[in-house]
């Protein structure tokens, strides 16, 4: 098998490229977002009827008395008519019958202007264009439900809610966080910026890299139905027979988390294979920057452990529609089974949302400290052991459900393992620090704040690892604040200053420094004044997920809520500052505004189409900073032949 | 890994950065492990109402004592490097090209190993010596506590309330959750319908109850007064109103209290199904006018019973 190499050709410019087939047609009769409504509102329409006219009559849910068949089948059919819609199946019946297939190449330079982020693009600039925008809005969606849950618990007995609307945004704010936040990085700056750190021209895999994308929104929409017909019950972990036994809006849950699964799996397999595959000659294992390290170590999460949960959803699926009983345990099915199998996700799920912000920080820190990354292979093989172990864990969420009770050591022991390899990311940044020239920039301020927080969230992680404290610390408002602490604080806080430091990158446009800070500072302080007290609330015998709460817990619930407002206000300002910078001032970017040595920052900002005019020549380390007559990190116009020579010594046919 | 310069050591004109950062975080860690010990560790939750939950209370002072250092320490370091090592204006120099240190990195993965390590075999010491922690074991307990007068209690979670079955009494049923002072319990946790976790917050008993098992957690209540129960797994529309409350009453007190009440229950209790670790709805004759049946399978919408069955007594 040959590994397909780039020619070294001069690029046309911008749009110059040759038309594709098909593009003389209007735009409202290409495929894109529109057609793609159209598609998925259609096969909506024809799963439901399809639903109905065979199961009409037997295919009754028992334990909720509800026909689930037409929904599941409406929402099936109907994301089928979304990528149809979309034209994601085009080329292949183009293939199919024989006709001429568009180049890559020329989908890279052909599609300018803002209507190609609404269209099934293979470029994967514009997918990680298409990812951030959608990750903000899923985030900012499922945020402004942690508000209206924090809206409710301002009080312990009048409710804003009655009780079947609260569990409803509770089961969409964490469903939502959970499933879609997972490519939350891997999304945009690993689809984005993965190539150019490799010193590749493209992705291995532009069609499954689009599909990735185009399915979440689709879960998303699917997701959000599920308030139509009733909301779920059963927060995002969907026990079983609790999920078994909820109304139709069980069926939005299971559908858009499926999907969800499907997305993050060809995601991580397409990053894995890049990888793997095309990187630049001398972009050797030890030269990977350390968020190239992250990416594969999340992606193998994803490949591995997201088609557990996708089984669990399609048994999900398959109990509620045509009775199968997996987890009915009258009919010897086993309400344990559904437990293990959403955990041996769920867990590696938890990592599949820290890594990416480890790989993050660790990136900016030497920019900024302008020192090398102390420990760089520590730092790799602290991913490393994170993503092994973190799927030898997940027992430690059933420490009290009753399942093998000898076992608890041996899961005590190997979740507390896991704050070993945690704890290089910590000796790797406290490395890098010693005796730096540390400037204080607002992606730097970002990448503090996660140290700051996950400290926290990876100790409070520890007394859970715990059983006897776990006891008393488990489903109560600890456990949720030391997740929020993990994720909001860890991986959030990373996105953060990944947008700060690489949004000036992508998009060529300064973001406004001094709104930046005023950012960083209100959602620092609202976070650690929102979730620290949880943990007081959680350990004073609040469990999770209540909408009543012991009255003498009032003061500290009203103090998070209004915390949380200024945490939500901290969102609103960045989303200001990216429109205000974006869309308004529009101030350009120099090609390397932080003097880093990464590869990405060594082309103009935005990067051309094609990222390099060359396949550079890699020829030092990333972090080279202060050293004496390091040599560039690589040469961007290498003289001819030297790379299909650097391949053809690989062994590799170019 | 080589270094090309050793963090630990400094020019003459630098003041000793690693001494200073240690002398800061070994007075800070002490004053906060005093707190800890003195100040917060007799107030700490989950208190000492039975065995399990003074275990518990000490374990977490335990690994609060154990984290309070670790994260001063690197709370401590961060402080010291961005107060000290930040960028002065007009200095852009690159800092010193450090790209490890042998002897530093494997100190660090030696000493977090040892205490991850320490932390691990407390834990299981913790867990063995009071009896499972207070946390269900399943159906085949591993360690109970001495002796074996045990007061066996039947915790029954439903849609959206707990019951519960005192075998040894008749097996009557009650909502009212009493326990007698120094005599270990036995509970026996199952559910009719979904999951759901009986959390007795004072006692620091912790375990879900599943349909079709039963899930055995113990403890031994050391003081008389109150506590509060509370359903910990998310059950459903009401799963924030099920919670109720039990005491722990005097042996004598109690022994009082279960025979009056079973001889005020035992017309219930009568048609009541009979006493069993698990209960399976679908099966249960006596109930049958009050069981929706739909398809074979038992709707469950916390109406197993008749509204007045089990009654308050």
């Amino acid at each position: 098998m040959s590994i397909e190499i780039e020619p070294e050709k001069a690029q046309d410019a911008a749009g110059q490229g040759p038309a594709a087939p098909g593009r003389a047609r209007p735009w409202w009769m290409r495929p894109a977002i529109h057609t793609a409504l159209v598609g998925a509102v259609l096969g909506y329409v024809v799963g439901h009827w399809l639903g109905n006219f065979l199961s009409s009559s037997y295919a009754r849910n028992a334990l909720s008395d509800t026909n689930d068949f037409p929904i599941i089948l409406g929402y099936v059919f109907g994301t089928v008519g979304w990528l149809g819609g979309l034209g994601v199946f085009n080329d292949l019946f183009r293939q199919m019958l024989g006709r001429p297939v568009p180049v890559l190449e020329e989908e890279h330079e052909a599609a300018t202007g803002v209507a190609r982020f609404f269209r099934y693009s293979l470029d994967h600039k514009v997918v990680g264009i298409q990812y951030l925008v959608g990750m903000i809005i899923y985030f900012c969606t499922a945020g402004l439900f942690a508000m209206a849950i924090r809206t409710e618990l301002l009080s312990p007995t009048y409710h804003v809610f009655n009780a079947s609307t609260y569990i409803e945004v509770v089961g969409e704010h964490g469903t939502m966080m959970m499933m879609l936040m997972s490519s939350v990085v891997l999304g945009p700056f690993g689809n984005y910026l993965m190539p150019l750190m490799i010193g590749s021209k493209r992705m291995a895999f532009p069609r499954l890299e689009a599909l990735s994308f185009w399915l979440t929104p689709a879960a998303f929409i699917v997701l959000l139905s599920g308030i139509l017909l009733g909301g779920f019950p059963f927060g995002w972990t969907g026990y079983a027979p609790l999920s078994v036994q909820a109304s139709q809006g069980a069926d939005a849950y299971a559908v858009a988390f499926g999907l969800m699964g499907i997305s993050i799996i060809l995601a991580g397999f397409n990053i894995i294979v890049t990888v793997i595959n095309y990187r630049a000659p001398g972009m050797r294992w030890s030269r990977l920057p350390i968020f190239v390290w992250s990416m594969v170590t999340v992606s193998f999460l994803m490949v591995l452990a997201t088609p557990v949960l996708v089984g669990g959803m399609y048994m999900l699926i398959t109990d509620r529609t045509v009775e199968t009983a997996f987890f009915a345990s009258q009919l010897g099915g086993s309400s344990y089974l559904y437990q293990n199998l959403f955990w041996f996700f769920g867990h590696p799920e938890v990592y599949i949302l820290a890594l990416p912000g480890f790989g993050i920080v660790s990136e900016i820190l030497p920019v900024f400290c302008r020192k090398p990354l102390f420990g760089y292979r520590v730092a790799g093989a602290g991913m490393i052991g994170v993503a092994l172990l973190s799927f030898f864990v997940w027992q430690h969420h059933l420490f009290d459900s009753g399942i093998n009770p000898e076992m608890r050591p041996l899961f005590m022991l190997t979740t507390e393992l896991i704050s070993i390899p945690t704890g290089f990311i910590y000796l790797v940044a406290m490395g890098t620090f010693w005796k730096a020239k540390i400037r204080f920039t607002v992606p730097m301020l970002f990448a503090l704040g996660l140290y700051f927080n996950f400290l926290i969230g990876g100790i409070s992680g520890v007394f859970l690892s715990d059983v006897p404290a776990d006891t008393t610390e488990h489903g109560s408002f600890f456990v949720m604040a030391h997740f929020h602490y993990t994720i909001m604080g860890g991986l959030i806080f990373a996105f953060m200053a990944a947008c700060y430091y690489w949004l000036p990158k992508m998009l060529g446009i300064k973001l406004n420094q001094t709104l930046g800070k005023i950012h960083f500072w209100t959602m620092f302080v609202g976070f650690n004044s929102t979730f620290l007290p949880l943990f007081a609330i959680g350990m004073l015998g609040q469990p999770r997920r209540v909408f009543e709460y012991a009255r003498n817990l009032q003061t500290l619930n009203d103090w998070v809520s209004i915390s949380s407002f200024v945490l939500g206000t901290s969102i609103l300002i960045f989303v200001i500052n990216v429109i205000w910078s974006t869309v308004i001032v529009r101030e350009p970017e120099t090609a390397n505004p932080w003097q880093s040595r990464g590869l990405e920052w060594q082309v103009s900002s935005p990067p051309p189409g094609g990222n390099f005019e060359h396949i550079p020549v890699v020829l030092s380390s990333p972090y080279d900073y202060g050293v004496k007559d390091a040599p560039p990190v690589a040469d961007l116009h290498p003289p001819v032949g030297v790379v299909s020579a650097a391949y053809a010594g690989a062994g590799v046919e170019a | 890994m080589a270094a090309s310069e050793a963090p630990a050591t400094t020019s003459p004109a630098e003041p000793r950065h690693a001494r200073r950062i240690f002398l800061i975080w070994i007075v800070l860690a002490l004053v906060a492990d005093l707190l800890i010990w003195f100040l917060w560790k007799p107030h700490m939750p989950p208190g000492d109402m039975s065995t399990s939950a003074e275990h518990q209370q000490t374990d977490i002072a335990i690994l609060a004592l154990t984290a309070a250092p670790v994260m001063l320490f690197v709370w401590t370091y961060f402080g010291y490097a961005l107060t000290n090592w930040r960028y002065r204006d007009g200095d852009e120099d690159d800092g010193p090209p450090i790209f490890g240190h042998t002897g530093i990195q494997a100190t660090w993965i030696i000493g977090t190993a040892v205490v991850v390590l320490a932390a691990f075999v407390f834990g299981t010491v913790e867990l063995i010596i009071p009896a499972g922690a207070g946390a269900g074991e399943g159906p085949l307990p591993v360690w109970k506590p001495d002796g074996s007068n045990y007061l066996q209690v039947q915790v029954i979670g439903q849609q959206w309330q707990f019951t519960y079955r005192y075998p040894q009494f008749g097996g009557m049923e009650t909502t009212q959750l009493v326990l007698p002072q120094g005599r270990p319990v036995e509970f026996h946790v199952t559910s009719l319908d979904v999951i759901h976790s009986f959390w007795a917050y004072q006692l620091g008993v912790k375990a879900d109850g599943n349909p079709g098992v039963d899930d055995v957690a113990y403890t031994t209540p050391e003081h008389t007064g109150g506590f509060t129960v509370r359903c910990n797994e998310l059950c459903g529309l009401w799963h924030g109103a099920m919670f109720n409350y039990g005491t722990v009453v005097s042996a004598t007190d109690f022994e009082t209290w279960a025979s009056t009440t079973e001889t005020q229950l035992a017309a219930v209790t009568k048609i009541l199904p009979p006493y069993a670790l698990t209960y399976d709805p679908t099966v249960i004759p006596q109930l049958g006018q009050d069981v929706v049946k739909v398809a074979g399978i038992t709707g469950a919408n916390g109406y197993y019973y008749n509204p007045g069955d089990p009654v308050q007594p």
